[in-house]
């Protein structure tokens, strides 16, 4: 009996491993209030924030955590197109593909990435260094064509400049 | 009262009644496929639409309650029309291939296609392929003939508290798995098979058992032995078109003989023998503290995945005792070999269950021989039952009665009773009682563990002692139980649990309901449970403990109940599963 107990509270605890302190503090506020489950989404969001997509093990600890069947767990991250279910690398690549930025040859520019990296839109590289995002108009049609990696706005980029640019990087 | 009109018929229906309930109050049935009575209102199909005069869209009858003055026409040209595109809609995403599906004729969504006069496939558009689910032991998932309708993953959370099943991605790509759409056998599905009662398709069905069953008939080496459960002589005659509540036992081991089965025996004989050792088990734990109390039941194999997956430090509390299924199993392989003088190798242990959760249960190792074998070497469901009998040709309602065979063929009331919620309970109470007090009983019928609800708290007084108990039924109703126990508000001595409403009944094997009946109604469930108790009043031993069958044994065989021989055959152990459910 008392080896059972002792599993249990280790299922807890590999739980609360998987998450930061911070939000199985943010899990534990959460159950204070009347809905808890209607705090899901918000929990997510802060799984994501850390490391920029939400694991498996993750999701099964929030569903444990916040007393929230894992398959519903699984069916709202699935659901929306903002959490991000496969792993992300340490460099965000989002190259616009908006009218301007295609027009003066953005899809130039994915396939280099392609070319150098091995990955296309949605995919992450197998050193885990790149993530390749393609998105719509930016919004400065003007800098065209326009590739944002992480939080840098890079103007004109030209293919060949590419891997220069990547090098920077690592 | 509200007065509206249907279809230009003035009537007053109460506040709060939905446009579906008031039609189907003067007789007019609204075609529907989603909806389900029993469970919470999903809306998704919108087969259900009526025209609301002054609503610029149709509205869907399952959901929309009735107001003030309105008026309402379910069966305009327009609706018609409407009603059948949105059934081609579906239709288009659906395999056709309805003449080689199981489903084939008690199929929902295929009764509405040909009822909404859909008489050619228009649309051809995308069609979803996904690879079928076949990794569980009970139930076989094909995404493919989904229609989303929900009911499934309603059924897994609303009455089972598993919550295996959810809808999974979105748009085209929706499709109704367990977490991270991981296959079933490695999700928390505790195999109820309560999905499979209530999906309108074939999107879930059991696990073929029915070819090796067929094969082992046709092995003139092999000596096809098979026990059927109490339940299936409680719905099996719904199969050949009988009112649900018509006993049928007779006729059913007269089928099984002509089937090609070789030895017929009562699985109500091995639930003698679990009444035997659980009451034992029980006045030990209650006067010499052998175990925890309360102990819980264990024959629901749905119900102990439930426990070990999702309840794991109730462990210690179940009650170690086989279910009768599986002490049947050991002994067909020993006693009944030695006693017959034959190998037990080339016996062919065939159990006819109301569950696909014995499917799995016939798989676990700690039912298996030292090299591991199953004792178990099919089961098959009331289905499969219903369906080999039909394609051999036997009418078996035109056959003449037969026994079962003997030595494990003569069974008490206290057997019959097993197969509904509070059975196995009555069961025990009328063996424990004796014991407790030495002299018999004075009223043999506990009609107050009898038609539980859900759940029930019964405190009954044997011999000056006061034993607290409960009854739970369907896994929600198990979940309030424990947890009540749990924080300390409630004790109790012995809780009976069955993973399926209303009990082994409405097991997830049980045949399909005809059209416009639905698998969870209560009163399907009483009439079925009414032919146990006739059959039980009909018996002439009613208490385990009187079966002079059970009684010789112990005697030539195992010895004292509980026994190290009894241990050895009839007692078995469980393991937590991780990681745990939520």
């Amino acid at each position: 009996m008392q080896e059972l107990n002792e599993n249990i509270n280790k299922v807890y605890d590999e739980a609360k491993a998987t998450l930061t302190p911070e939000v199985v503090e943010f899990i534990n506020e959460c159950l204070q209030k009347e809905r808890s489950e209607s705090e899901l989404i918000n929990v997510l969001h802060k799984v994501q924030a850390i490391n920029g997509w939400l694991s498996s093990k993750q999701l099964d600890a929030v569903a444990l955590l916040l007393d929230v069947p894992a398959s519903q767990v699984s069916g709202v991250a699935s659901f929306y197109h903002f959490f991000r279910l496969k792993e992300r690398g340490k460099n965000i690549i989002n190259v616009c593909l908006g009218t301007a930025c295609y027009v003066k040859g953005a899809q130039q520019i994915i396939d280099k990435i392609t070319e150098l990296k091995g990955i296309t839109p949605g995919e992450t590289s197998q050193d885990k260094l790149y993530t390749l995002d393609a998105s719509r108009c930016l919004g400065t049609c003007g800098l065209a064509p326009v590739v944002i990696i992480n939080d840098d706005v890079h103007a004109c980029v030209k293919p060949e400049d590419i891997e220069s640019l990547l090098a920077r990087y690592e | 009262m509200i007065n509206i009109r249907i279809d230009g018929k003035p009537l007053s229906v109460a506040d709060g009644t939905t446009i579906m309930e008031a039609a189907d109050s003067i007789g007019i049935r609204i075609p529907r496929l989603c909806y389900h009575p029993d469970l919470s209102l999903e809306g998704a199909c919108r087969v259900c639409i009526v025209e609301v005069i002054g609503v610029p869209f149709f509205m869907a009858s399952c959901s929309v309650k009735v107001w003030e003055g309105m008026e309402i026409n379910t069966c305009s040209p327009e609706i018609r029309e409407a009603r059948r595109d949105i059934i081609e809609l579906i239709l288009d995403n659906h395999p056709k291939d309805c003449q080689t599906c199981q489903r084939d004729g008690n199929c929902e969504l295929q009764r509405l296609a040909y009822l909404h006069g859909v008489r050619e496939r228009l649309f051809e558009g995308k069609r979803k392929n996904l690879p079928i689910d076949n990794t569980s032991k009970s139930v076989v998932r094909n995404p493919n003939k989904c229609i989303l309708c929900g009911r499934c993953f309603r059924v897994c959370e609303e009455v089972q508290s598993v919550s295996n099943l959810c809808q999974q991605h979105r748009g085209f790509n929706t499709e109704v798995a367990p977490a991270h759409s991981v296959n079933m056998d490695e999700s928390v599905c505790i195999q109820c098979g309560q999905c499979i009662n209530v999906c309108p398709t074939a999107a879930f069905l059991e696990q073929d058992h029915t070819e090796r069953v067929w094969e082992a008939i046709a092995d003139p080496e092999k000596i096809v032995v098979v026990q059927i459960a109490p339940s299936i002589r409680a719905a099996i005659g719904e199969g050949f078109g009988l009112e649900p509540g018509t006993p049928i036992v007779g006729q059913m081991v007269a089928a099984l003989r002509k089937l090609g089965c070789d030895v017929i025996f009562d699985t109500d004989f091995s639930a003698d023998l679990t009444i035997m050792e659980e009451s034992h088990e029980f006045l030990q734990r209650v006067t010499k503290g052998t175990g925890p109390l309360p102990m819980l039941t264990s024959c629901s194999p749905g119900w102990v995945n439930f426990v070990e997956k999702f309840y794991p430090e109730f462990i210690p509390n179940c009650s170690s005792c086989k279910s009768p299924m599986s002490m049947m199993s050991a002994l067909t392989k020993t006693w009944y070999a030695e006693h017959e003088d034959i190998d037990p190798k080339k016996i062919f242990n065939v159990a006819i269950m109301p569950c696909t959760a014995k499917k799995y249960e016939m798989a676990r190792p700690q039912l298996a021989d030292a090299d591991g074998t199953p004792h178990t070497d099919a089961v098959l469901t009331t289905r499969e039952l219903i369906w080999m009998i039909k394609c051999y040709g036997i009418d078996m309602l035109a056959l003449e009665d037969e026994p079962f065979d003997s030595p494990m063929g003569l069974a008490t009331g206290a057997g019959d009773i097993f197969g509904t919620t509070g059975g196995v309970m009555e069961a025990a109470l009328r063996t424990a009682a004796v014991k407790l007090s030495g002299k018999p009983l004075e009223e043999l019928e506990f009609k107050d563990v009898r038609a539980v609800e859900g759940l029930r708290e019964v405190t009954v007084n044997v011999a000056g002692t006061e034993i607290k108990l409960a009854i739970a039924n369907g896994l929600g109703n198990a979940r309030k139980v424990l947890d009540s126990v749990k924080s300390g508000e409630k004790e109790f001595h012995l809780i009976e649990i069955m993973a399926c409403p209303g009990g082994c009944i409405n097991g997830g094997g049980q045949p399909y309901p005809p059209t416009g009946q639905y698998v969870l109604n209560k009163e399907l469930r009483a009439k079925r449970a009414e032919a146990l108790y006739k059959l039980d009043k009909d018996k002439k031993y009613r208490s385990s403990h009187e079966n002079p069958d059970i009684v010789k044994l112990y005697e030539d065989y195992l010895g004292e109940q509980g026994g190290h021989k009894a241990h050895e055959l009839l007692h078995t152990s469980y393991t937590p599963n991780y990681p745990r459910g939520v």
